[in-house]
Formats: C-alpha cells, sequence, structure tokens
C-alpha cells in the first residue's frame, strides 16, 4: 500500500473552520486540523506527542455540530473534528476571542516580570501569545503568589514556580515519555506547583527535554542560565556524537561558542527528543585539555609544538615504508573512517585497520561483513513489531532513542520486550521486559519481530551467531545496535580489515578491482587485516612498526593497550590530552563536531549530517590532515575536504556482488567460577565525551554491585555494606544492591565514579573473587 | 450526614440493589475523611451487614457477590466532582479527568463505574418497598418523589428536612421554627454556596428542579443556607470565594488564577476601597471563568458573585461610600446575645 492508498484507507471527516471547509482522519483534534489550515490557536499545555489534558484553557473556541451550538467555548486540544462540525477560532468569533484574552489575562496575573533576566525572554510561548492573544495592559492590581526562585530539581533542572502556567506538560512528558515520573505537580489552587519527591531529585536521561518543552521559562537549564538571549545564537543543523540513535539537533552557537543543544523535529527518529547527554555534553571540546598545536616528540623525549608542516613531516617521516597499524576508532564521522581506510588502504599499503576501540572478536568482524551492512530495520519496526528482543543491548543506557521508542509501544499497546540481561534495569522494568537466561528460551517469534543485538555481543563466543540464527529461523528482523555513533559509518567506510569502502569484501578480487580502478591505484592489499588486538600484539612483537590512531582510549579496549604502544611510533589524531597522546611521536590536533561539517551514520545506516558551526583555523577535519599527510608520502588520496569526501563516497557506490558468509560460532563454555561479572555502560558515566559538564555529571546513576540475595547472605552482607570485587590484576569496591540475578553472577557499571572494571580488574566480563569489605 | 449517623443500613441497603441491578460486584463509599465520627459509624454499618450475609460472597444464596468499601478522602471540595473523586479513591491528588471516556465507559481503574449521590441510593429501599407509584405521588410534575432539604444559618431548628420535591422555603422554614427570632430573610441558597442565591421574594418559589430553575438558580445539592439582615451580603460572598480559592484543584488556568483574583478584589471592596468600575472588573472577570474552567467548580466560585450584584448592588456601593462595611460582624453571629 503507497502512502496515498493508506490515507485514503483511514476514516475521515469533514468540518468547516473560521469557514473553510477541511478534511482530516478521524480523530484529529481542532486545534491539528486549524494548523492544517493555518490558523494558530493559541495553546500552552498542548503537545502534538502528549495525550491531550485541556489543563490551560488557553485554546477555546466555539463549536456547533450539525447546527446545534455548545452553549460554552470548547477547548479545540481535546476536541476531535466530526462531521457538520463548524468551528469559530478567535479570529471569528468575539466570544472565542474574549474567552482566549481572559485566559491569557489570568496566566498573567501571577507570572513574574522577569522577562528581561528569563532565558526563555525571545523564544518565550508566553510572550509571543500575550502579545497576539492578549490584552495590551493588565487589569491586575493585587498581590502576586511568590516563591522561592529558582530551586534545583536536579543538578542541572532549575524549577522557578513563579513563572510556572502548570500546563503540566513537563511531569506529562516525564511520565508519558520517558517513563520517569520523578517530578509531579503538588499542592493545589494557585499554590499549586511542580515538585519533586523527597531526597529524589529529577534524574530522568530525559529531563532536559522538560526544559526544552517548557512554555515559559520556569524550567531551565543549569549550563544555560543566563548565558545568552535566544536572538543572541546563530542556529546550526547537527547531529548528536554520543551514540548510534541519530538523533537530530539543532546548536546554538554566540560568539564562536556552543551554548546549548536542542532536539531536533524528526518524525522517523527521535520525534521532537533527545537525551540529556545529547543535550548537555558538549564542554568537552572547550576543556584546558584541548590540543590545537601539533606537537612533536623531541631529541629531547619531550612533546614540543610544532608548525602544521614540521608535524606532517616528523609523522610522514615515521610511517613511511613502514608496517603501520590504524586504530581508527568508533567516534568518527563517516566521511573521517572513510578517510583512515582509504589512508590505510593507498597511503600505507595495509588492510590492518579496525574502528573497534573496544572488546571484540572475530566472530563479530565475520558478522559485520556478512550480515550487518545488510540490515535494514528502523524505528518504524519497532513500532509495528509484535515482540522485541534485546540481545546484549540495554536500549536506555546504549540508545536512549531507541529506548524511548520501544517504551512508547509498551505503553501504547503493551508491546512483548524480551532481554538477555542478567539483570532487571530500570530500563527494563519500564518496558516490562520478560528476563531469558539465553535466547534458547525465546520463544514465539514472526516475521514481524525485531532482534535488537548490541556491540556487547562481542564479548560472549557464539551470541551474534545465535542472534543471526534466531533471526533466520524466525524470519525476524535483526538489527545491530553498536554504543558509539561512529561505529556503523566506521563499517560502510570500510575502517575494517576484512572489508573494503561500500561493503566491498577485501577477500573478493573483483571488489579490489572495482576500488583499484575509482581510486586510480595499481594495487590493492589482498591478505585480510589485523583486528584492532592483534594491531596491538603485532606493535608489541614488532610485527608491525608504526602506528596511526583517531579518537581511541586504550582503556576501552584493554588494560595492555597502552603498555602496547609504548615501544612503537604513534601518531595520534586528537582533539584533547589523552594517554594517547601522552606517548605519542607526533599528535595532530582534529576538529570537534560543529567544528566542521560531517556525517554519523546511525543504527540504521542513515548519514545524519552536521554543519559547521564554529569556526577555528586551527582545526581540520581528520579525512583533511590524512590527505595532507598522504600527499607528503607521496601517495595521495584526493581527499582535501568533507565536501570531497563526500562525493567521492557518492560516486563509489555501494558493492553489489556477494557478501561472504557467515560462519557460526558455537558458545563458548561457561566458566564454573564462584562469581562472574559482568557489566555495561551507563549513558552517563566517565567517558571522556562527557568531560567538563559537572550539571551533568551531577546526575548520573551511582555505581552499585548487584548481587542476589542469597549471594549476599553467603557473602554475609546487606545493602549498607560494601564488596571488594578482585581479579588478579586488581579490585574495585562498591556498595550493595541485592537484585533479582543468578547467584553467580555480579553485575556493576562498566565505567562510573568507582567502577572502571577494565582499568581495575582488567577485563569487562569475567570470573572475579567477591568477599564483604 | 445526620442520614448517615442515623441510618446508614438504607444507603448500604441501596447499594446492593443497585449493584444487584447493574451487576457490580465492588462498590465503594467516598466519604470526607473530617468526620470520623461518621466514618465510623458506616463502617459499623458495613460490618453488620456482611455479618448478616448482606454483603460478601453468594449473597442470601443469590450466587451474587458483592464487596462494600468506605474510603475516607483526605478533604477535598472538589473530590465530590464524580472523577476527581475516582482519581482520589485511586490514590491521586483528587483532580477532574478529562471525558470523553465517561466514568460509565471507563472510570475508577478504567472499569465501566457508575458514581451517584449517597442520597439517590439511600431512596432506593423506600422506593423497592413501597412502589413506584408511591414514590411518584409525592413531588411535582416534573420533579416526583421526595428529598432531602438541609437548612443552616440563622435558622431556628436547623436540620435536614424530608420532603415532597417542590415544597418552598416558607413552608419549610415554618417546619423549622422560621428565621432567627426577630429577625428577617434576606438571603439564602437553594442548593448551597454554587447557587446563585435568592432573597426574600424567592419564599413562595417551588423548590423542586423546574421551579428553581426558572427563578434563576439550581436546585443543587438542597442546601439552603439561610441569611438575616445582620449579614453583609459583601462578607458572605468574600468568604464563599475564599472557600472556592482554597479549594481549586489549581488544574485549570480561569478556575486556579480567576478565584485567586476574585479573593483580592472582593477584600478590596468589603474594605470600602473599592470603585463601581471594580463592579464592573468583577463581573467581567466572572464572564471569563464561567464557562471557561475544565469542570463545574468554577461556575460556582462566580455564582455568589453575579446573583448577589443582581440583588445587592446597593450594598457594595455602599461599603464603597461609607469607607468600609456598615454592618456589625458580630450582629450576625449565632452566638450575639439577643437584642445585640
Amino acid at each position: 500500500m503507497t502512502p496515498e492508498q493508506a490515507l485514503m484507507a483511514v476514516e475521515t471527516v469533514t468540518a468547516v473552520i473560521d469557514g473553510a471547509e477541511i478534511t482530516v482522519p478521524k480523530g484529529t483534534l481542532i486545534i491539528r486540523a486549524a494548523e492544517q489550515l493555518g490558523i494558530a490557536i493559541p495553546r500552552f499545555c498542548d503537545h502534538p506527542l502528549l495525550a491531550p489534558v485541556g489543563a490551560c484553557r488557553q485554546c477555546l473556541v466555539d463549536v456547533e455540530i450539525n447546527g446545534r451550538a455548545f452553549p460554552k467555548p470548547q477547548a479545540s486540544c481535546t476536541m476531535p473534528v466530526e462531521n457538520g462540525m463548524v468551528v469559530n477560532t478567535q479570529l471569528t468569533s468575539p466570544v472565542a476571542a474574549k474567552a482566549q484574552e481572559g485566559i491569557m489575562e489570568f496566566l498573567l496575573i501571577n507570572h513574574p516580570l522577569d522577562c528581561p533576566i528569563c532565558d526563555k525572554g525571545g523564544e518565550c510561548p508566553l510572550q509571543n501569545q500575550a502579545m497576539s492573544a492578549g490584552r495590551p495592559e493588565s487589569r491586575f492590581e493585587g498581590e502576586k503568589r511568590t516563591f522561592e526562585k529558582p530551586i534545583n530539581i536536579s543538578s542541572q533542572v532549575l524549577l522557578d514556580r513563579e513563572r510556572c502556567v502548570l500546563c503540566a506538560r513537563c511531569t506529562r512528558f516525564s511520565e508519558e515519555i520517558a517513563g520517569d515520573p520523578f517530578i509531579t505537580l503538588n499542592e493545589r489552587g494557585a499554590l499549586q506547583q511542580v515538585g519533586i519527591y523527597e531526597n529524589k531529585p529529577f534524574e530522568s536521561y530525559y529531563s532536559g527535554n522538560t526544559v526544552q518543552i517548557c512554555p515559559v521559562g520556569a524550567l531551565t537549564g543549569a549550563s544555560y542560565r543566563f548565558r545568552a538571549r535566544p536572538f543572541d545564537l546563530v542556529s546550526v543543523n547537527s547531529a548528536c556524537e554520543h551514540c548510534a540513535s541519530g538523533c537530530d539537533l539543532r546548536t546554538d552557537i554566540r560568539r564562536n561558542k556552543t551554548l546549548r543543544r536542542l532536539a531536533g523535529d524528526d518524525a522517523e527518529v527521535n520525534q521532537e527528543w533527545n537525551c540529556d547527554k545529547g543535550r548537555w555534553a558538549f564542554k568537552y571540546l572547550t576543556t584546558r585539555e584541548r590540543v590545537k598545536t601539533p606537537l612533536v616528540r623531541g631529541a629531547d623525549g619531550e612533546l614540543h609544538e610544532a608548525s602544521w608542516p614540521e608535524a606532517i613531516a616528523a609523522a610522514a617521516a615515521g610511517l613511511k615504508s613502514k608496517r603501520v597499524g590504524v586504530l581508527a576508532g568508533g567516534r568518527l564521522t563517516y566521511e573521517d573512517a572513510y578517510g583512515y581506510a582509504k589512508f590505510a588502504r593507498v597511503a600505507l599499503g595495509t588492510n590492518d585497520i579496525d574502528f573497534r576501540a573496544r572488546p571484540h572478536s572475530d566472530e563479530e568482524r565475520d558478522f559485520l561483513a556478512a550480515v550487518a551492512l545488510d540490515l535494514n530495520t528502523t524505528y518504524l519496526d519497532i513500532d509495528s513489531a509484535d515482540r522485541v528482543v534485546l540481545l546484549s543491548f540495554e536500549p536506555e543506557e546504549e540508545s536512549p532513542i531507541v529506548f524511548l521508542r520501544i517504551y512508547h509501544q509498551v505503553r501504547k499497546r503493551e508491546l512483548a520486550v524480551i532481554t538477555d540481561a542478567p539483570i532487571r534495569s530500570r530500563g527494563s522494568k519500564k518496558l516490562k521486559a520478560h528476563l531469558v537466561n539465553s535466547a534458547s528460551e525465546i520463544a514465539g517469534l514472526t516475521a514481524n519481530s525485531v532482534i535488537i543485538v548490541g556491540e556487547r555481543a562481542a564479548e560472549e563466543a557464539g551470541a551474534l551467531s545465535t542472534a543471526v540464527e534466531l533471526a533466520r529461523s524466525t524470519g525476524a528482523k535483526l538489527a545491530w545496535i553498536p554504543r558509539r555513533a561512529g561505529e556503523r559509518g566506521a563499517l560502510a567506510a570500510g575502517a575494517i580489515g576484512n572489508l573494503l569502502p561500500g561493503g566491498r569484501p577485501v577477500s573478493d578480487s573483483a571488489a579490489r578491482v572495482d576500488l583499484q580502478s575509482a581510486w586510480g591505484v595499481a594495487s590493492l592489499p589482498e591478505s585480510p587485516g589485523r583486528s584492532t588486538s592483534e594491531i596491538l600484539s603485532a606493535l608489541k612483537d614488532e610485527s608491525l612498526d608504526a602506528v596511526l590512531i583517531g579518537g581511541v582510549d586504550p582503556m576501552d579496549i584493554s588494560v595492555d593497550a597502552l603498555n602496547q604502544l609504548l615501544n612503537t611510533f604513534v601518531v595520534s589524531l586528537e582533539i584533547s590530552h589523552t594517554s594517547v597522546t601522552a606517548i605519542a611521536d607526533v599528535v595532530l590536533p582534529v576538529a570537534g563536531v560543529v567544528e566542521k561539517t560531517g556525517s554519523y551514520m546511525d543504527w540504521r545506516g542513515t548519514a545524519r549530517h552536521f554543519e559547521k558551526g564554529v569556526e577555528d583555523a586551527d582545526l581540520r577535519s581528520d579525512v583533511r590532515i590524512l590527505s595532507i599527510l598522504a600527499d607528503a608520502l607521496s601517495t595521495p588520496i584526493n581527499l582535501p575536504t568533507v565536501t570531497a569526501t563526500v562525493r567521492e563516497i557518492e560516486s563509489l557506490g555501494q558493492w553489489d556482488g556477494a557478501r561472504p558468509t557467515f560462519t557460526k560460532r558455537s558458545a563458548g563454555l561457561i566458566e564454573s567460577s564462584e562469581f562472574t561479572l559482568l557489566s555495561w555502560r551507563f549513558l552517563l558515566d566517565l567517558g571522556s565525551l562527557q568531560l567538563g559538564e559537572d550539571n551533568l555529571a551531577g546526575t548520573a546513576k551511582k555505581a552499585r554491585a548487584h548481587i542476589s540475595s542469597s549471594a549476599a547472605a553467603a557473602l554475609g552482607v546487606t545493602e549498607s555494606d560494601s564488596v571488594v570485587i578482585s581479579s588478579e590484576l586488581g579490585s574495585i569496591e562498591l556498595p550493595v544492591s541485592i537484585c533479582e540475578i543468578a547467584d553467580n553472577l555480579i553485575w556493576v557499571p562498566r565505567n562510573s565514579e568507582g567502577s572502571q572494571v577494565i582499568p581495575s580488574l582488567g577485563f569487562t566480563r569475567g570470573s572475579v573473587k567477591v568477599a564483604k569489605k | 450526614m445526620p442520614l448517615l449517623l442515623a441510618n446508614p443500613h438504607s444507603l448500604i441497603e441501596g447499594i446492593i440493589i443497585g449493584s444487584y441491578a447493574i451487576r457490580a460486584n465492588h462498590s465503594f463509599i467516598y466519604l470526607r475523611g473530617e468526620v470520623v465520627h461518621i466514618y465510623r459509624r458506616v463502617m459499623k454499618a458495613i460490618e453488620e451487614a456482611y455479618a448478616a450475609g448482606l454483603l460478601g460472597k453468594n449473597i442470601l444464596g443469590s450466587g451474587f457477590d458483592l464487596e462494600l468499601t468506605l474510603h475516607a478522602g483526605a478533604g477535598a471540595y472538589i473530590c465530590g466532582e464524580e472523577t476527581a473523586l475516582l482519581d482520589s479513591l485511586e490514590g491521586f491528588r483528587g483532580q477532574p479527568r478529562l471525558r470523553p471516556p465517561f466514568p460509565a465507559i471507563a472510570g475508577l481503574y478504567a472499569m465501566p463505574t457508575v458514581v451517584n449521590n449517597v442520597e439517590s441510593i439511600a431512596s432506593v429501599p423506600a422506593i423497592i418497598s413501597n412502589g413506584v407509584e408511591w414514590f411518584q405521588s409525592m413531588g411535582t410534575e416534573k420533579s416526583k418523589g421526595f428529598t432531602l432539604y438541609s437548612l443552616s444559618g440563622h435558622v431556628t431548628n436547623p436540620g435536614q428536612f424530608e420532603a415532597p420535591l417542590g415544597i418552598t422555603l416558607r413552608e419549610i422554614l415554618e417546619l423549622a421554627g422560621g428565621v432567627r427570632a426577630g429577625h428577617q430573610l434576606k438571603f439564602w441558597t437553594p442548593g448551597g454556596s454554587s447557587t446563585p442565591m435568592f432573597t426574600a421574594e424567592h419564599l413562595d418559589v417551588p423548590l423542586d428542579y423546574e421551579g428553581v430553575s426558572a427563578a434563576g438558580s439550581m436546585l443543587g445539592t438542597k442546601a439552603l443556607q439561610i441569611f438575616d439582615e445582620t449579614t453583609c451580603v459583601v462578607r458572605a460572598v468574600l468568604r464563599w470565594v475564599e472557600f472556592y480559592k482554597h479549594e481549586s484543584c489549581g488544574k485549570c488556568t480561569p478556575c486556579r488564577e480567576g478565584t485567586w483574583w476574585l479573593v483580592q478584589i472582593l477584600k478590596e471592596l468589603e474594605a470600602g476601597k473599592g470603585t463601581e468600575a471594580d463592579l464592573e472588573k468583577l463581573l467581567d472577570l466572572c464572564d471569563n471563568i464561567a464557562g471557561r474552567s475544565f469542570c463545574a467548580f468554577a461556575d460556582g466560585a462566580v455564582a455568589p458573585i453575579i446573583s448577589s450584584l443582581k440583588y445587592f448592588r446597593a450594598e457594595y456601593i455602599l461599603h464603597q461610600s461609607n469607607g468600609g462595611c456598615p454592618f456589625d460582624p458580630v450582629a450576625s453571629t449565632l452566638f450575639v446575645t439577643a437584642g445585640a
């Protein structure tokens, strides 16, 4: 059925609004139908993505149905259009106009006149509608209601109760969309106010949306407060660099500095929402650790600032005619990843490139080349799914907009969600997820089901094979959702050892020839490249001589990774000083997300473009720098700009030949130990892209060690105790949380304050000893 | 309240019959939490009904099951509004719900629910015992049967009077011993403070639905509040509106903000600081509140203002020319010594 036919199949109704006839699908609210005619009825509580409430009464209109008029004006945000309805808005009905003017006057009597210092001033629906639908002068001569202002309802959201018009958009969003009813309306009458529960701050991952949809300046963000007037800001369309959900964003810049980010509108992805990390974590680009000048290690063994020509020459000298590996982290843009992929093949003559800066496996590499590129599951498949299966994937922590989408369906139609998570996380509770111990327990999948497998599946032998088999045997749609924003694009760009750009298999000579002619090179390396861990071991045993690293934290891979880089030539492309730049021989500073143009490919495989908003002549995109470096190596890759790269990727197109076949792996043996540690990352943690934003960090979940009640009894601990979790490498100490989990499992967050498992324990899952502190 | 104290079983019996009629297996009585003595008495009566096998499983071998729950609210006037009552019963703050869906489709816990007045349900046993014709032999042509009139204020013998619909205040006052000795009727409410007030000229209005409506008010709760000539109408209206401001749930703008504003204007007027322009503003605000709010609460809040200005505008103006209230508030109290 085409979209046009689908619309034909929908039952419609026809009504007249302000003299104009309009036909809309049955169930359309009057206020929405009026919008289609270009008639703006003023409103506060109404929001198209929230259930109607009819609280503010600002949208009153006159209504009659088949000649029978309602005796009083009706709220157009709660009444659906019906056949034979005649609606007269403020434009044609003096009664509606007076009603709206009266409501506006009431809303303003208790509203403070602090517009000149209010963040919302200039983009405020109350200001705007007071001008369009209000009286020129107030008749109120009495006392305004006052409250202490503002109060923190979390470390990042401030509440000014005097400004609040009690539209309940924030509380409804929190309950209906985020499933976090941590704020609520308290008290009654004119003293009614938004509030939090005692000692329970508004620590929702989605709290920033309430600031955005607040129609007045009652909710403001601590980080943006008093920083700018809306009319001082320059806005650019943006994409989010934090995860693979693919949110459309708007970045607001003042004096060449990012001041805030807002969720953009994309009905097929983030609708009008985003998560707090995407909204508030952008100060990592302006910390003191930022690198803006190239650095070259001198004869004295120290890094010294250098000119670009010096640094490029030093890098070229170190890489020339060497056996080089490329570690292109998972946070690169699609275009930059393509630059690394082409640079490795053309300038370095190697397939030793991998974007996976995290635990990974050969099974995963085969899965990515054989299966992942052909997956075409979308958010719309989740909307219509009969079941959603989550394998090694915790949506609220690892892809928050995917979570919102699933949650919406769970609320709307009790969509069944099945997860193989070892603990029932808060997200799983909200999704009313059914927990299974292994994929073999999953039943009832159909071609209408969606199976989502996360990047952590690579940590468990056979997990990806199981997911592929489950999808194949049931016909269910499969999706692979990595955590980082750049992984899907890096895969498509060929930043991995077994794939060339556009999904061309390295092992396929026709694919190589295709690319050779496109790139105008005589030959391309034939043998499949090493993986991240293989590159690191090759550097250690000197079967590789040098490494080019783009945005990788070695501690995300393994505790040994940094050591493996110590005695080799390291060229680091970085935005800030890290453990890698500290040991690098050449450091080349690169531009961050709004300092260049580019795109991130979301989990669906759709490139999400972002624009440049901050001008800094010192900063270039990775691909530009790689192109200069390739010239210096006399092996040009001809990618002088991001735009040129986009054109080249487009002209190259996708490989239409056969994919490599995926060989199933069997499940690994389950180690029998007293305790096996499992982990995943919280959305808000010690991640390097969250640096510099303390207000956001203040709402991060606190780390606790999750064990079963019988394990706690055996250890002699309660929730007021702490446990020490130790491996051969070291230990971490965490307070206990008792929950539903297998007796021999212990779950901790992977990279939170007090719980950094790779540096402390040496792995992300494995056998540990647990004892009472 | 006297009904529930004197004969709670009439209510329980009505609930059992009504529930049987609509095939409901769980009924609730929602009672204001402040009236603890009544809560105890009704609870005792429910226990007695269970002990007698009139509630619970398989009542009297009929195969019909009925549970009856007595719920004490936390003291909010708005919880008399049927959907706010349902919210409160579910444990939420009492605020009216958006309709549709109506309670009969999705009410308590989203189940089909019938919400009725205690008085209506309590009249069921008598109608069942004596028959429809008996019930219809009382009352007026369109408002048939009997009802409870609650008399309060400046009356010799206040209390509840069961009477056929259509009785007049003059007749009820005779039953109640008349207005406070030595005084005359000034104004009164036919159905509680949320219904437009009447004056002595309405003593012969038949107190049935049509009669009161024709005279410009509503029969409402039949709470007849009687005020004699010692009462300042501005002061009485201020008290009422203060009550509505205090009880407004806050959900919708006109009620929440409007009552906040009305009280401030009325205070000024009572203190003699108002002007005639303020009276026009007051009426205009009432026009912006009535019929604009989420539920009927705000209509009730403005009813005493509009009706008092209709009958006693001169008294409002007297406050202004007098530079304050011309009445002695002590004179209107019930504890005032004779002759004061």
